[in-house]
């Protein structure tokens, strides 16, 4: 496909089939990080197959974030595999080049909590910073991608605005549309709506359904159980540094086997 | 003020514009500039994790803060040609006030990069740039904009600090006033004088400093 009849608004490699029964496009195995002495992944198993969306759940401090910066090259592990689409595959206990981190780092893309848009770049030059500067790709091209992108979350009239003029929930679009820009294999979202007030949170929940329907292979960091049994094709409990359960979100979230899970579940769902 | 007076402050003021002119301003401008070099270097090597880069660095600015400018300049003019290193006047003075300001603002860029939210290394990196991409184009543009006030003060201070390079012989601001002084016997006018011609200096770059800060300050709430 030549750049030109590549479709903004479809991820890389199509559609995934309904459901998400394509090959696997990530899979990691035995993936371990300590910080100094402190432990923070024991052995993190995880696959996800072309189209499908994998939730993460789990307590605060139990390795969620790690694990993501993990996947995107943002940490280096100390040990396990991480194989993303059919070319990159990085052995970390064998020690990873800078090369294979930067693979690895091309071939996803994050959406972080807080957002970290560029402040001191326009919303359009937050989104070309990677196509134009890393990619180099023709700037024209990558700028009307963009301005589709925006102009699809609604955001197309604020191309020229700084971030600080923005909602959370318009800053988290941003967010969403840097990443897609990037045309990465995989996005990664960790806790996305987290940051933000209540009444935005659906709008940008909204968004990410959205590209799960159409077939973004994701892996997604939220504390939104209601959101992960609509989306989510396997939801994934992660406590202690590793995943304790994993399966349909139905089993996980309404009937988890395991007693931790069950105790989380019901912490959430009944606070107080 | 007697005729005589005046007349002195208004036959004087054109060599000690000029000597500001050809002296104090170009020392201080070439100084400064040259001084940020350095003090970008130093402050990327203190913020290494290789202690190889991040020692000598420490070690850089502590003497430098740790000794007074007028004894560096001194070791650079009066004492190196007795280890047969001869520099001239204006080259000295050049070094000397480089030397310094890199020790003291390399301090002031270090913490202004510091200052940047860790975030923002993550999303550049996110976005696939190698660290010195990030750093160039994500970090120090945010880094640049704290670093304005602290920086300011750092060059104000060295247009002051040029009046040093009298004592080794630099024909500056202050050099012009001390002769004419000597010569008319008429020092309070004179020094006086020189003070307000620093003072104007000063004034124009504090205005400078405040229009480069909102310049700087477009993209952040106010
Ligand atoms: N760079 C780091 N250095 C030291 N400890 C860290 C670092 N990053 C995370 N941790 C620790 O790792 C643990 C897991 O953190 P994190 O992955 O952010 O958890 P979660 O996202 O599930 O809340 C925490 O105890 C945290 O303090
Ligand atoms: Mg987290």
């Amino acid at each position: 496909m030549s750049p030109a009849d590549h479709d903004v608004l479809e991820p890389p490699g199509g559609h995934g089939p309904p459901g998400g029964t394509g090959e696997p496009v990530l899979v990691v195995e035995g993936l371990g990080k300590s910080f100094g002495d402190h432990t923070v992944l024991r052995s993190v198993d995880l696959r996800v197959r072309r189209g499908q969306v994998l939730a993460i759940i789990g307590p605060s401090g139990s390795g969620k974030t790690t694990a993501l910066r993990c996947l995107n090259g943002l940490e280096r592990p100390d040990a396990g595999r991480v194989l993303v689409g059919s070319d990159v595959a990085v052995d970390f206990s064998r020690g990873a080049s800078r090369t294979q981190l930067a693979a690895l780092r091309d071939s996803s893309a994050m959406v972080f909590q807080h957002y970290n848009l560029f402040p001191h770049k326009t919303v359009l030059e937050n989104v070309l910073e990677g196509p134009v500067v890393v990619q180099r790709r023709p700037r024209e091209e990558v700028t009307a991608e963009a301005l589709e992108l925006l102009g699809r979350v609604g955001l197309a009239e604020k191309r020229d605005v700084y971030p600080f003029e923005l909602s959370g929930g318009q800053q988290q679009r941003v967010g969403i549309v840097r990443a897609l820009a990037l045309r990465p294999t995989l996005l990664l979202f960790d806790e996305p709506t987290s940051a933000l007030d209540p009444e935005l949170v659906g709008d940008v929940l909204g968004l990410i359904k959205e590209l799960a329907d159409e077939g973004w292979t994701m892996v997604i960091v939220t504390h939104e159980l209601q959101f992960a049994r609509e989306v989510a094709h396997e939801v994934a409990f992660i406590d202690g540094g590793t995943v304790v359960e994993r399966g349909h979100p139905d089993q996980v979230l309404r009937d988890p086997r395991e007693e931790r899970t069950r105790q989380f579940v019901q912490r959430l769902l009944h606070p107080f | 003020m007697s005729p005589e007076t005046l007349e002195l402050v208004t036959d004087s003021l054109w060599p000690i514009v000029r000597g500001a002119v050809t002296g104090t301003i170009p020392l201080a401008l070439v100084s400064f500039a040259l001084g940020l070099v350095i003090a970008l270097v130093v402050a990327l090597m203190r913020l290494s994790k290789r202690r190889w880069l991040s020692a000598p660095a420490r070690a850089y600015i502590s003497v430098v803060r740790g000794t007074p400018l007028l004894v560096q300049l001194f070791v650079i003019f009066y004492g190196l040609p007795s280890i047969g290193l001869v520099i001239d006047p204006w080259p000295s003075a050049v070094v000397a006030f480089s030397v310094n300001v890199g020790g003291y603002a390399a301090e002031v860029i270090r913490a202004a990069i510091l200052s940047v939210p860790k975030g923002q290394w993550e999303a550049a990196h996110m976005v696939g740039m190698p660290h010195a991409v990030a750093l160039r184009r994500i970090i120090l543009p945010q880094a640049a904009r704290v670093s304005v006030p602290p920086l300011s003060n750092t060059f104000i201070s060295l247009v002051k600090d040029t009046s040093l390079a009298s004592l080794i012989l630099v024909t500056e601001l202050f050099r012009e006033a001390q002769q004419i002084a000597a010569f008319s016997q008429e020092f309070m006018v004179l020094y006086l004088e020189a003070a307000a011609v620093y003072w104007v200096i000063c004034l124009v770059l504090s205005a400078a400093q405040g229009r480069l800060e909102q310049r700087l300050d477009r993209y952040v709430a106010r």
